[in-house]
């Protein structure tokens, strides 16, 4: 199957600057040739594009599939289905499952489901521990052979510093890298909101930031320690950007990323009990907003995901406190980071950040729009206009706090290894 | 104000009206005038999601002098148990046409929930969400210092104990700003001291005596016994050392001031039996208040319902 894709604005994030007008042939899944056709070319499909922009598929670091057992909430298919709205073409996807994924028999199971399903590039993040429970290791070898890319254990904390240890140190002598949450379960312990004015104001219990700097400070001591590879997922306070910046100014081989909402809204959101507003780590102070955006800016936090966690409509319909953390956010992904674009990173900029950056962090180099590499596109219009509503999402979450509102950027189609897997309704 | 969910989000008219209209209902003394029949034919249920017995009361006695049905529904022990969620106990309650909740949860922001999915035409009063807010414990605790020391404004009050739990305590504060106070002095350990709490206006002493020094309205917060566990505190007799409030303490207050207590007291805890029984304390005419101040939310949140159904 060869497509031609005709006068795009063709954006590789990782060359930096606007791009150029050019076309794009596909064959066989593969990118053929970027700028012009090779002589001799003939498209079976023609797409015109003018007026879009071409940019490499995005690449999420955080995505909850919920598939198995919290089907009610999202399905493998249902949600690389969204991905694939979103101009998502590679995900990691978190081992929060139930049964966790620390077993090859789940592992298999998701990969079977996404490959049925065919939308985009699903890569599994296994469970750090035995059914993430911070007590046992989990059998990481079978999950490496198994495919795993990484191993985390979400935002479950760990019995002790020293399960921990031995955790990171055995996926060390595997070279597997780590996804950590920094949160000291403790300190967070019964929290739903920043510890701050607006959760003091709201009788809301909250999260101090110490609960993820100490957390942190801890982790890179232990990495340091173990020789560990470590991703450190979703920062929210700007202290961390400093802790994170001093260790890798000390060569420490740790990366980190943020996720996209943590850089538009503020704990100030929830001030009216918005459950939508709930997410884990909690929404900070203005200061720490500037800070993470900061981070991004000099490359101190590598990319930004859009840590999507659909949920069904019950686990938000209760008063604050009881309703469950996290947004449905793939298809606010680009309008956001396009957001980014006018703050000083330019649209390349903010592009590199769900492209080139997260993908430089997983194997297969991902999100690269050149000669050679998978055809993996996302064909986006920059001005258009559009509003999040239950309708026009595909997530089977319609949990995000941008529902109803008006959104600039949206996803025209969107090529996975050579193939539409989503296009205009 | 067609619901009462917050002393946030309403003017100091509110606050004024409302302490004006409880003044109709107090009579001359203490007690309550006897029986109007401002709320006859509504029905009015307390839906009660965490125990209480003098505010549950007091809401039922406000209720019953309005000449209202009242129906109490104690949803610690009933159909939370079997599993209800929330929002289906409101969806069955909406089902039986009432007029007015009289709602206490656990959660803070429950209130606002709730008042969110009872549909039109039902009014939802907040007897206390979390550590979110207790609007008309807040009044009724303005009614009583209105009575005993006119003009909240030149006033300095001290509350003392644990800020950070106590939704009496937000109210409180929220209330006084309002009205005009512009000394609030909160005094606690730190522990019990929420982060940012000046922000809602308010200066922090970490010495009661400090907080105490001079004060015209001296209020005491309830320790709850489970603030040893979450370690909080040491023990009783520590907070007791440092916070309890003694005849010692209270002589550093202005000569006329008044002690206050939402209730229900631990003595020899947060204070001493003499002052809880002493000449200066006026923590039962706050309960005998509530009864006439809880009467005029009601009646004035029923009427705004009326008022915007017309409309």
């Amino acid at each position: 199957m060869n497509i031609l894709i005709r006068g795009a604005q063709i954006l590789n994030p990782a060359d930096g600057g606007d791009g150029r007008d050019g076309d794009i042939a596909v064959e066989d899944g593969v990118i053929r040739a970027v700028g012009a056709a090779p002589p001799g070319f003939e498209a079976h499909q023609i797409i015109e594009a003018a007026g879009l922009v071409a940019a490499p598929g995005f690449v999420d670091l955080a995505v909850s599939l919920r598939e198995p057992g919290l089907e009610y909430k999202g399905t493998v298919f249902s949600e690389t289905r969204a991905a694939a709205a979103a101009g998502v073409t590679t995900l990691c996807c978190t081992p929060c499952t139930r049964p966790a994924v620390d077993s090859p028999a789940t592992v298999e199971l998701i990969e079977q489901r996404a490959a049925a399903a065919n939308f985009c590039r699903v890569l599994i993040v296994g469970a750090l521990s035995r059914g993430l429970a911070g007590e046992e290791l989990s059998e990481m070898s079978a999950l490496q052979d198994a495919g795993c890319v990484a191993l985390g254990n979400d935002l479950n904390p760990f019995a002790d510093l020293r399960v921990l240890r031995r955790a990171m140190e055995y996926a060390a002598g595997l070279e597997m890298p780590l996804f950590l949450h920094a949160c000291d379960g403790a300190l967070a312990a019964g929290g739903c909101a920043h510890e701050g004015a607006v959760a003091t104001r709201l009788g809301l219990a909250g999260i101090p930031a110490s609960a993820e700097i100490a957390a942190l400070g801890q982790c890179l001591a232990l990495a340091e320690d173990t020789g560990a590879r470590v991703h450190f997922c979703r920062l929210s306070c700007a202290r961390s950007v400093e802790l994170l910046a001093d260790a890798r100014a000390r060569g420490l081989p740790v990366s980190a990323d943020v996720a996209a909402h943590q850089l538009f809204l503020s704990e100030h959101d929830i001030s009216d009990f918005n459950p939508d507003c709930r997410v884990m780590p909690p929404l900070r102070g203005e200061e720490d907003r500037a800070a993470l955006r900061e981070g991004l800016r000099g490359g101190v936090i590598d990319a930004v995901c859009s840590d999507h966690q659909p949920h069904d409509i019950n686990a938000k319909l209760a008063p604050f406190p009881s309703t469950e953390p996290g947004v449905s956010a793939l298809e606010t992904l680009l309008p956001l980071v396009l957001g980014l674009a006018a703050d000083g990173f330019g649209m390349a900029g903010a592009l590199a950040l769900i492209t080139s950056r997260p993908g430089a962090l997983l194997p297969g180099n991902a999100g690269q729009l050149r000669e050679g590499a998978a055809a993996d596109i996302c064909l986006f219009n920059p001005a258009a206009q559009w509003r999040a509503t239950p309708e026009t999402l595909h997530s089977s979450g319609k949990n995000t706090p941008f529902l109803g509102a008006t959104l600039t950027g949206r996803v025209h189609r969107t090529l996975y290894q050579g193939r539409v897997v989503h296009e205009p309704e | 104000m067609r619901h009462f969910l917050s002393i946030a989000g309403l003017s100091r008219e509110h606050l004024v009206e409302i302490l004006d209209t409880a003044e109709s209902f107090a009579g001359a003394g203490d007690r309550a005038a006897g029986k109007v029949p401002l709320l006859r034919g509504k029905t009015v249920v307390n839906l009660f999601f965490e125990a209480s017995t003098r505010t549950r009361s007091t809401f039922e006695l406000a209720a019953k002098r309005l000449s209202a049905d009242v129906l109490n529904l104690d949803m610690d022990t009933a159909a939370v148990q079997k599993g209800e969620s929330l929002i289906d106990t409101l969806r069955n309650m909406r089902a039986m046409d009432v007029d007015m909740f009289i709602v206490r949860h656990g959660d803070s922001g429950a209130a606002q929930f709730i008042a969110r999915n009872v549909g039109a035409g039902v009014a939802v009063v907040n007897a206390g969400d979390g550590g979110h807010a207790h609007p008309t414990q807040a009044m009724l605790d303005m009614f009583t210092i209105r009575r005993c020391r006119k003009d909240f404004e030149g006033l300095r009050v001290a509350i003392v104990g644990d800020i950070r739990h106590s939704r009496v305590a937000r109210s409180q504060i929220a209330a006084l700003n309002l009205l005009g106070t512009r000394d609030i002095r909160l005094t606690g350990p730190q522990t019990l001291m929420p982060a940012g709490v000046e922000q809602l206006g308010a200066r922090v002493f970490s010495r009661m005596e400090d907080g105490l020094a001079g004060a015209d309205v001296v209020i005491i917060l309830r320790l709850q016994r489970e603030r040893m566990r979450g370690g909080f505190l040491p023990s009783e007799g520590e907070y007791y050392r440092r916070y309890g409030l003694t005849s010692a303490r209270l002589a550093l207050a202005d000569p006329a001031a008044i002690v206050m207590h939402p209730g229900p007291i631990n003595r020899g805890v947060e204070i001493s039996s003499l002052v809880a029984d002493g000449a200066r304390s006026v923590i039962l005419r706050q309960v005998a208040f509530g009864i006439a101040v809880r009467m005029a939310v009601m009646s004035l949140t029923v009427s705004a319902q009326i008022s915007g159904r017309a409309k």
